[in-house]
């Protein structure tokens, strides 16, 4: 179900999981439910906004290491 | 001592060889021995039987074992590789050679080592710790994959390669540990004790270890270690040492992958290409999800305007513009009818109004005087004086008043 636009967060603030889960559900709910214009249309505008954010998170994805040494994370330098 | 030159021949080839043959096979000891050396010449023809030559630093001793034996022969052997071989001494009477027919070769120094991960294996398998049942999925697509191997190895480091390539969105939580020597099964027990205490744990772990000898790779062997990787509430792979190698960590960790770059690859089934391919197909089932909605919005649109055009005020008012056409013309017959009563109701009156005219009465021989001085009609003879104008029915004529009476 795709959600109400109270409950929907800024999607720059989304992560990859999240915002492709939205994209999940609201593909599917479009695909699948009658709605009004004006609601298909939003949906699709988050839709198309929601694919942008995920394509520019896998673009700029950067593996992330960190380190956990006694119950503390810590970023970690791989050596080369 | 000198031969006599004239002695009979005593012996064949064939009867010496077989003389010593029975002399060597005779002898009890030699028929049950355990002979220590190292394999060369290895060899293993499609005939399934293994020969190699047994070598210590002053002689060597050629060895077969037959096909039977070899098929039950768990270790892999290798030219250079330290054994133990047990077996009987026997000849080979077509090359004159005698030789050991083993019947068990067990590796030298790992003899021990070897024993005990027999017995390790037998009685964690007997607790059930290897059961199939016990094994978990691996997660599809991972966000966060807890590595536990040494910090320096070139195993973290291939990991990382193909981490970084395949996936670059995961995080990855290193918990270091030596992968080797005495201090290396507990620090590795911690490390995926660690892991899976986090507020949020990974959603697998990575066990490994890049290659090396039976006992570089013993952590991976050691009670602890395979009880810690059984008992992980994270699913684990276990990537240690090459191919070939197996070690109870393998058996006990929810998959076992050959190596730990392989362990790498199983952990990310789903790449970041299938991820931009999803995306972009979501992407095209938005589109023309947006194009035939609007289209079939639109065909609405058209099957309304074609329902309202029937019920349009236009065509009232073409209905009322014909009604009204037909008012105007009835309107205008009936002016017409009108003027023609009019007309002739007027030629009537023209008629009577002739009859009434005085001209008529003048026909008839009557005159009209007037007085030419103020054009009064004269009605009575005290009002005819001076000149008068007499009319007549066809004109008049001037005529003078002269006796009154």
């Amino acid at each position: 179900m795709a959600k109400s636009s109270a409950k929907q967060k800024p999607i720059d603030e989304l992560t990859y999981e999240a915002a492709f889960a939205e994209l999940e559900s609201i593909v599917s709910a479009l695909e699948t439910e009658q709605r009004p214009l004006e609601e298909a249309m939003s949906l699709y505008e988050r839709g198309q906004a929601l694919v942008k954010h995920c394509a520019g998170l896998l673009d700029g994805a950067e593996l992330k290491v960190r380190q956990l040494s006694g119950g503390e994370l810590t970023d970690f330098e791989a050596a080369e | 001592m000198q031969p006599s030159l004239f002695s009979t021949v005593q012996w064949t080839v064939s009867s010496l060889t077989k003389y010593v043959r029975d002399l060597l096979e005779s002898d009890e000891t030699l028929q049950d021995v355990w002979v220590e050396g190292e394999i060369s010449n290895l060899s293993r023809p499609a005939s399934g039987h293994i020969y190699f030559t047994l070598k210590d630093a002053g002689a060597s001793l050629k060895s077969v074992m037959w096909k039977m034996t070899a098929a039950r022969l768990t270790l892999k052997l290798q030219d250079g590789m330290a054994v133990a071989v047990h077996g009987k001494i026997g000849v080979y009477e077509v090359s004159g050679q005698y030789q050991l027919y083993a019947d068990q070769i067990r590796p030298v120094g790992e003899g021990a080592l070897y024993q005990e991960f027999l017995r390790l294996k037998a009685l964690l398998e007997a607790e059930g710790l290897f059961d199939p049942e016990r094994k978990r999925p691996i997660p599809e697509f991972p966000k966060r994959i807890g590595i536990v191997t040494s910090s320096t190895g070139a195993a973290l480091r291939d990991m990382l390669n193909i981490l970084r390539r395949r996936l670059p969105l995961v995080e990855v939580i290193l918990a270091p540990a030596p992968v080797q020597g005495d201090e290396a099964p507990p620090k590795l027990v911690d490390a995926i004790f660690s892991l899976n205490q986090l507020p949020a744990r990974p959603d697998v772990i990575l066990l490994a270890r890049g290659g090396g000898s039976i006992e570089d790779l013993w952590a991976f062997n050691d009670e602890r270690v395979v009880r810690a990787v059984a008992e992980s509430k994270t699913p684990i792979i276990c990537g240690v040492g090459h191919e070939t190698d197996f070690t109870l960590s393998d058996f006990a960790a929810d998959l076992r992958a050959p190596t730990p770059t392989a362990a790498a690859e199983l952990a990310t089934s789903v790449t970041i290409i299938d991820l931009s391919e999803t995306l972009k197909s979501y992407q095209v089932n938005l589109s023309s999800f947006i194009i035939s909605f609007i289209n079939d919005r639109k065909s609405e649109i058209d099957n309304l305007i074609s329902g309202l055009k029937f019920f349009s005020p236009s065509r009232r008012i073409q209905i009322e513009r014909q009604r009204l056409d037909e008012f105007a013309h009835r309107a205008l017959a009936a002016q017409v009818h009108r003027l023609a009563l009019e007309a002739s109701q007027l030629e009537g009156f023209d008629k009577r109004l002739e009859a009434l005219s005085p001209l008529q009465v003048l026909a008839r021989g009557y005159a009209v005087v007037t007085r030419q001085a103020d054009g009064a009609i004269v009605h009575e003879v005290a009002q005819a004086r001076g000149g008068i104008k007499v009319r007549v029915s066809d004109g008049e004529f001037d005529a003078e008043v002269k006796n009154k009476n």
